[in-house]
């Protein structure tokens, strides 16, 4: 029996009147690839928002590593080891690729806070260095010094992977990772999360892609209306005919 | 946009220090180069290459920054009148002061962001203004306007020589602060200022605060507690504004409310915007301009336009006049503003922004010819 590593307990959250997340019950086991499928609304990106401390629940809690997240800020949840890639790509589009990796493995080393003003960045070689290693890991190196702001919506994506990926996070969260992605870029990354599968770190992957997430899960749950209705092996998931129906409109997989 | 390097930076510092030094002999030509003006260069120079680590390294705009510019004065003023002419004290007390102000404050306003840290910062240093002319008048002095006098304590001075007859004058350890050698403190001040600051720009902090202003959410879920970055920057950039406070001071020993007032504050955003912001040198090439031709046009009068049309027929001359004497001496403001327009608009990235686009035309025509000839 291995750990759970995160823990989301009777999590309730509405938005006016309308209930985004209800009696949500959801556990996590360390290093496996856990995905979460649903329809449009069905509220994965609001489950993830309250895993981050970006949203306070209305009732529930959420335990990281035995220890209760909710009241905690963002960084230092990021800073227990949660890194997220988003949705909508989030970058520092007027920094060069090369910084922005550096910063999250900055804040890996230094924690939330830490000032210094007078240091060289050019001393950072070891920063760099791990920072360079992750770009390469990713395909980016070919334009290290290139504004952020100026990649194509994949590359944001897998540039964020990369900011996320420099941090060795505990856990993972990956919010629909190859929206909008051509074929020939959703088959880079499913190469890459396999290749980051490797190495052991736990992760939580939203996918609306089949092909993806049967190729890379070891444990699927299917949320829908706010609430967890099924969850199993892959093989167990293909197989319910209650998801077929609620989610997978009878299509046979 | 490679890092640059250390040998780089000392390059570009001793560049710096030679053209900064050396103001007296170039601006002499330039009708610039006497020291009141040489001084004034100097001393926003420090004011606006400390704003530009606040505007320039986070993107947080604050209205309110001639706050910190007041207290410098009044406090350097205080040193003088109780403790010594010596500006040296004067001016650590003016910039620890305006420092400890600036966290009072920078703690308050950095609860917001945006349009919201901009109008409160504006509400506190409108504050500063009005309660000078009130409730702090003991302090202050009212609209008279802090001064030397005769009867001051002045502690440390009594204890080598008396009182003597009339005021005595401001000095660095017996240099006199008024005319050259004046300049020449604040110029070195001036140059250590640029790089403390060229230091930030290039450390892990400064390209921290970029991120912040480039995209603050994904700071925060990076794991960065952002507001006490925010707040360093924010108190580094008063203390700067305090030491200028204190060099007006100690070049002209009087400090006076309207110091405080918004055009100040708008003044420094004014140049920070019009030589570049975020980059290291635009501030500085901002002051230049603003200064020098607050300088000149603010002394032009009708008269001295119609000198300059003279070689136009009268008719023209006097039309001339007409359109052009509305934006000299008084209204040197009006010319301003315009200049601030049209640079916002074509040019929202300052002068430096000019000068990066030339340079990459430059290199582009070069790169042509040379695969040109081959
Ligand atoms: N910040 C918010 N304010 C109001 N409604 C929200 C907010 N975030 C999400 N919702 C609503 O909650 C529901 C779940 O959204 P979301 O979690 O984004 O779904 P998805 O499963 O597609 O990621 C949707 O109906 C959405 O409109
Ligand atoms: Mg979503």
């Amino acid at each position: 029996m291995s750990n759970i590593i995160l823990k989301i307990d009777n999590v309730q959250k509405s938005f006016g009147g309308l209930k985004a997340l209800s009696d949500l019950n959801l556990e996590i086991e360390e290093g496996k690839v856990h995905a979460i499928i649903g329809p449009n609304g069905a509220g994965k990106s609001t489950m993830l928002n309250v895993c981050i401390g970006q949203l306070a629940p209305d009732s529930g809690t959420v335990t990281f590593h035995g220890e209760n997240m909710i009241g905690k800020s963002p960084h230092e949840i990021n800073q227990a080891g949660i890194s997220r890639v988003f949705q909508t790509p989030e970058i520092f589009p007027d920094l060069s690729l090369l910084q922005n990796v550096m910063i999250p493995a900055f804040a890996k080393h230094e924690g939330a806070f830490k000032m210094n003003l007078l240091c060289s960045l050019s001393n950072e070689s070891a920063i760099q260095d791990e920072a360079c290693h992750i770009l390469e890991d990713i395909g980016l190196t070919a334009q290290l010094h290139t504004h952020a702001g100026s990649l194509s919506r994949g590359d944001k994506r897998r540039l964020e992977l990369a900011m996320c990926l420099v941090q060795h996070p505990k856990l993972l969260l990956l919010d629909e990772p190859t929206a909008g992605m051509a074929r020939h870029d959703t088959n880079k990354t499913i190469e890459l999360l396999k290749k980051i599968k490797e190495r052991g770190m736990t992760k939580i992957i939203i996918e609306h892609d089949m092909h993806v997430v049967f190729s890379v899960a070891d444990h699927i749950s299917v949320l829908a209306q706010g609430t967890i209705i099924a969850s199993g092996t892959p093989d167990d998931i293909r197989g319910n005919p209650k998801v077929q129906e609620a989610y997978l409109g009878g299509a046979h997989l | 946009m490679k890092s640059p390097t250390i040998k780089n930076d000392m390059f570009v510092m001793l560049i710096f220090s030679a053209i900064i030094l050396s103001m007296p002999i170039w601006l002499k030509p330039l009708g610039a180069g006497y020291p009141d003006l040489l001084q004034k260069f100097a001393i926003f120079g420090i004011f606006a290459v400390g704003y530009n680590i606040l505007f320039g390294l986070t993107g947080y705009l604050s209205f309110g920054h001639a706050a910190f510019l007041g207290i410098g004065s009044y406090t350097a003023v205080w040193s003088f009148k109780l403790l010594t002419m010596n500006v040296f004290p004067a001016l650590i007390f003016s910039v620890l002061l305006s420092g400890l102000f600036a966290m009072l404050i920078g703690f308050i306003t950095l609860r917001r962001s945006g349009i919201y840290f901009s109008i409160l910062t504006l509400a506190f240093a409108q504050m500063f203004y009005n309660l000078a002319y009130s409730v702090l008048t003991p302090i202050t002095n009212g609209e008279t306007g802090l001064q030397l006098a005769r009867g001051d304590a002045r502690i440390i001075d009594r204890l080598f020589s008396d009182a003597g007859e009339g005021l005595p004058s401001t000095n660095f350890f017996g240099l006199e602060m008024s005319g050259y050698s004046g300049f020449y403190v604040c110029a070195v001040l001036l140059i250590i200022a640029f790089f403390i600051s060229q230091r930030i720009f290039h450390s892990p902090f400064g390209i921290k605060l970029r991120a912040i202003k480039s995209n603050q959410t994904r700071m925060k879920y990076t794991g960065y507690n952002t507001r006490p970055y925010l707040l360093t920057a924010f108190v580094i950039s008063g203390m700067y504004a305090g030491l200028a406070g204190g060099l007006m001071a100690a070049t002209d020993p009087l400090a006076g409310a309207e110091r405080m007032q918004w055009t100040a504050s708008g003044e420094v955003v004014l140049m920070t915007i019009l030589g570049g912001v975020g980059t290291l040198i635009g501030p500085m090439l901002g002051v230049g301009i603003i200064k020098y031709f607050e300088n000149i046009f603010s002394s032009l009068n009708d008269q001295a336009l119609l000198q300059a049309y003279s070689f136009m027929p009268d008719w023209l001359a006097n039309i001339m006049v007409t359109i052009t004497s509305p934006f000299v001496g008084e209204g040197w403001h009006l010319t301003l503003g315009a200049l601030f327009v049209l640079i916002v608009v074509f040019l929202p990235g300052g002068i430096m922004e000019g000068v990066s686009l030339i340079k990459k035309r430059f290199s582009k025509t070069q790169a042509n010819t040379e695969t040109g000839k081959s």
